[in-house]
């Protein structure tokens, strides 16, 4: 049949190297762009960008924005927008402070209120949202107003701090180490001192980034699935497996692992296994992608993207705890238009503005991208007026690229 | 002889790694009506994209002569200017604009940017009046019926002076009324000396009005014809499809069950206006293994009545009685339907039934995500299979079912829909013109899964504007006119006259 001999020969065409790379321009397109702008800098910088201490702050400096950025990667997924988070995390940033510093609350409760007023706060405005159908842009807009004034009139208009130590060390606190050797490996490498555990957890997160690509290979090669070429595989899985082993090393000279490098790593996974591993997940694409399409298939439409606000609620609350305790205390402008650089980031790491489409992987792959041209321009000394105007067209550029290569496609 | 308008020579078009057109001849004469066949993908809309400037001189091979001259058309504004208009399946009017706002969109009668209304009422009336619309040049354009949204495309096409008008499957959407008038519009328009292609797969229609047939498969020209010359419709089918097709409906061995379906006293009321009543206590049932047709006319509540069973999913205040094997049972929302035993394949599979940006696999499994997941977690190899074992069984034409179902043509994202319901396990499958905008070949295969689904048990309810196709694959067909059934009919004693009598007579 010559419909038939088409297909076949249209798929033969299409395994050629050059083929594959534009039809996967993107997803190596984001890596290099982040590749090339951390080598830039570090060129530019004289080698500071990459010193064990500036990578632990670019960690440390980016870990609210990457935290806020998983679940806003959910929500733009799901078709809508938060323009809230800024704001929601500057408010409970304040009302952290307010319990612990004036109401002499515990670490605990004051983190299970804060989380909880999060939720609270996302369900308000996932109501009106997903029931009422209200665009999300609004309701936010509203919401980003709403709470901006609260944390002002919660915190009087002042500064409210300093924090105990301990709330504190949720963003600048280390893990111990509690492996041995670490004194043996520093005399070894002749170092001042050496995080025997951030090693080994930085060999371990290469390792399972080696074993789960190959075990994929493996899988698709099974199903017959338009396959990787090998050097492109080995090239991609290499680089970030040699990245992941590099920093890491990096941060063991310094301090080690930071508590809120885990925090943001753990979420990181349970969001992405959640969006690309489970049936949860599944639905929000389908709801982004088509709305009507996903409801006459039984999915409960509403209640998801109720959910997607409550979730990026709880998210922004987790952010705003970190960045209280990074700032060691709370401002009434804590948080001031901070959307813009999550939604960016989610953007930058390729999430379409129609819902639908979009990775976990990609929104911090796009926030840590966002992070070095910030912190590399800092260390450069360049001014915020140029800060602004590069980055809005760094923002410009990775969507005409997408649009573009959507085209093309 | 009439001299020739347009000639279109060995036009080649590829797009990655397809050739969508290869060496394909066109020649029009000025003052004919023109029918370009072909299955779904063959290339027609491609060619006519080539035609109009979509596709600009350079990204095709072969040359385009039209009027005497050679013809390069970069964009769509360069072929509009030499009278070549093009009337998309889609229509392309605004629907909160006026009928004038349209008819004159990016074409204003104005001086130096202001807008000369009176003048534009006044053009306005009488293109209406030209294609026979009496309604006022101010009405919205979305208070009109898509039949009467069609004529005003046409209208629109009249005001830029169109010297050669292409009309893509202008009837797929209409009503036979409907329909019938368009096509009369076409030879009326024929008179005033507008040479027109249309492209369409009714056949009877190509030849009610066609002068000549010319038929293209896997992109290249097969054969041209005049219609005067004895050519039978068969003989179209056959150069489109490459083999004969004697029988369009196959056939089926009836075994009929128990009932299995039962509805009672179904009253419907429209989504925005709560004291409309749109359906009114429609009664109906379905066997195991019998295939049910609802007739009717575009507008006579079918689709309305449908999606209200199924999940309430369209208007409010309903009332009435679904039972299963003789159970009532709960459908007010779409997942107590699907547990219910209920499917409803939509027909407007683009903006109800796919997710178009998403791969056929994932597609396929969205209606019982739960059965390719251990848990909450996905089982992607499971989804896999599933999806492959359809592609297989359905003979979905794709390279893998990683495929996005936006590169697939219509009547293969047809079956990617049905995929999709077969794996919701229905006992009941209410289809929505199952066969709406798809071509002969993939119609036939339709029609085939559909006496698969009846000869396992299954009941199905056919939803159709296409009456032939009714009367050839149904054991009984309602018939359904504003709202409510106005007869049943078993399939013995059928006709497309009796079907339209039953619909004349109630008004």
């Amino acid at each position: 049949m010559s419909v038939a001999d088409q297909t076949q020969s249209s798929e033969r065409q299409n395994t050629g190297i050059g083929a594959y790379l534009s039809a996967h321009l993107r997803e190596y397109g984001l890596l290099f762009a982040l590749i090339a702008i951390m080598a830039f800098f570090q060129i530019v910088t004289g080698g500071t960008l990459l010193r064990p201490i500036n990578l632990t702050n670019l960690l440390l400096q980016n870990s609210y924005i990457i935290i806020m950025a998983l679940g806003m990667l959910v929500v733009i997924v799901s078709g809508n927008i938060d323009l809230s988070v800024g704001s929601v995390m500057g408010f409970v940033g304040a009302l952290a402070a307010v319990m612990i510093v004036n109401w002499d609350q515990s670490l605990a409760v004051t983190a299970l209120v804060c989380i909880a007023t999060g939720a609270v706060i996302g369900a308000a405005q996932g109501y009106w949202i997903a029931y009422w159908k209200i665009p999300s842009f609004i309701v936010t807009l509203a919401g980003m107003l709403v709470f901006r004034g609260l944390s002002l009139w919660l915190l009087g208009g002042e500064s409210v701090g300093p924090f105990p130590r301990e709330f504190q060390s949720i963003a600048s606190g280390f893990v111990s180490d509690i492996l041995p050797g670490g004194a043996a490996m520093a005399d070894l490498f002749g170092l001042r001192n050496f995080n025997m555990l951030s090693f080994v957890v930085g060999l371990i997160a290469a390792f399972l980034v080696v074993w789960s690509g190959l075990r994929k290979r493996a899988q698709n090669r099974k199903y017959g699935i338009e396959d990787e070429p090998k050097m492109f595989f080995v090239a991609r899985i290499g680089i970030v497996a040699l990245a992941l082993v590099f920093v890491f090393y990096k941060l063991s000279t310094f301090r080690g692992l930071p508590n809120v490098m885990i925090t943001m790593g753990i979420l990181t996974v349970i969001y992405a296994f959640i969006t690309e591993q489970t049936v949860l997940g599944r639905r929000v694409y389908a709801l982004g992608g088509n709305t009507k399409a996903a409801k006459l298939s039984g999915i409960k439409t509403e209640r998801l993207t109720f959910l997607a606000f409550v979730n990026m609620g709880v998210l922004a609350a987790i952010a705003g705890l970190v960045f209280a305790a990074r700032l060691n205390s709370a401002t009434p402008k804590a948080g001031f238009a901070l959307e813009l650089d999550v939604i960016a980031a989610v953007f930058i790491g390729g999430a379409s503005m129609s819902g639908g489409v979009g990775k976990i992987v990609g929104a911090v792959v796009g926030a840590f991208l966002m992070g070095v041209l910030n912190n590399g321009m800092g260390i450069m000394g360049v001014g915020i007026d140029y800060q602004q105007m590069i980055k809005g067209l760094v923002l410009l550029a990775a969507v005409i690229f997408d649009v573009y290569n959507k085209q093309k496609g | 002889m009439q001299k020739t308008l347009l000639e279109m020579r060995s036009i080649t078009k590829t797009f990655p790694g397809v050739k969508a057109l290869d060496d394909v001849n066109l020649s029009v004469r000025e003052g004919e009506i023109h029918a370009i066949c072909g299955e779904n993908g063959a290339g027609k809309s491609t060619l006519m994209k080539v035609l109009s400037g979509v596709y600009p001189v350079g990204q095709y091979d072969g040359e385009i002569h039209y009027d005497g001259a050679l013809a390069e058309f970069h964009d769509i504004t360069e072929s509009e200017a030499k009278g070549v208009i093009i009337i998309h399946q889609e229509l392309a009017l605004v629907p909160l604009l006026s009928i004038a706002e349209n008819l004159f969109l990016g074409n204003e009668t104005q001086k130096n940017g202001v807008i000369n209304w009176p003048e534009t009422f006044r053009r306005t009336e009488g293109l209406l009046k030209k294609v026979g619309l009496s309604d006022a040049p101010t009405t919205l354009v979305d208070k009109l019926g898509v039949g009467k949204q069609q004529l005003v495309e046409i209208a629109k096409a009249l005001a830029k002076e169109v010297r050669l008008l292409i009309l893509d499957e202008p009837t797929a959407a209409l009503s036979e009324a409907d329909s019938q008038a368009l096509l009369d519009l076409m030879l009326e328009l024929k008179q005033q000396g507008v040479t027109q292609i249309i492209i369409s797969h009714k056949l009877n229609e190509v030849r009610r009005v066609a002068d000549t047939v010319t038929v293209i498969r896997d992109g290249q020209t097969v054969s041209s014809f005049g219609t005067k010359d004895g050519i039978t419709e068969d003989r179209i089918v056959r150069d489109m499809v490459g083999r004969s097709m004697e029988n369009r409906y196959p056939e089926r061995t009836r075994n009929i069950g128990d009932l299995l379906m039962e509805v009672e006293g179904w009253t419907v009321h429209h989504p925005e206006h709560a004291d409309r009543r749109i359906i009114h206590g429609v009664d109906f049932n379905v066997r195991a293994g019998e295939v049910v047709g609802i007739a009717g006319l575009m507008g006579a509540g079918r689709t309305e009545l449908a999606m209200s069973i199924f999940g309430q999913s369209w208007g409010q205040g309903i009332s009435g009685q679904v039972q299963m094997r003789g159970q009532d049972v709960d459908t007010s929302t779409v997942g107590r339907a699907i547990s219910a035993g209920l499917a409803y394949v939509t027909e407007d599979r683009k903006s109800l039934g796919l997710v178009l940006d998403e791969e056929i696999r994932r597609n396929v499994t969205l209606t019982n995500l739960p059965k390719v997941a251990n848990g909450p977690v996905l089982n992607h190899n499971e989804e896999t299979r599933v999806a492959e074992g359809y592609r297989r069984s359905l003979n979905i034409r794709t390279p893998s079912v990683f495929q996005k179902v936006v590169n697939l043509s219509g009547g293969n994202q047809q079956k990617v829909v049905l995929a999709k319901w077969l794996f919701a396990e229905p006992e009941v499958l209410i289809l929505d013109e199952p066969t709406r905008g798809i071509d002969v070949g993939a119609k036939f295969e339709i029609y085939g899964l559909i006496n698969d689904l009846a000869a396992a048990g299954k009941g199905v309810v056919m939803i159709s504007s296409e009456m032939p196709e009714l009367l050839g694959m149904c054991d009984r067909i309602y018939v359904m006119n504003e709202g409510a059934f106005v007869g049943e009919l078993a399939a013995a004693d059928a006709s497309q006259e009796r079907i339209m009598s039953l619909i004349v007579t109630e008004e």
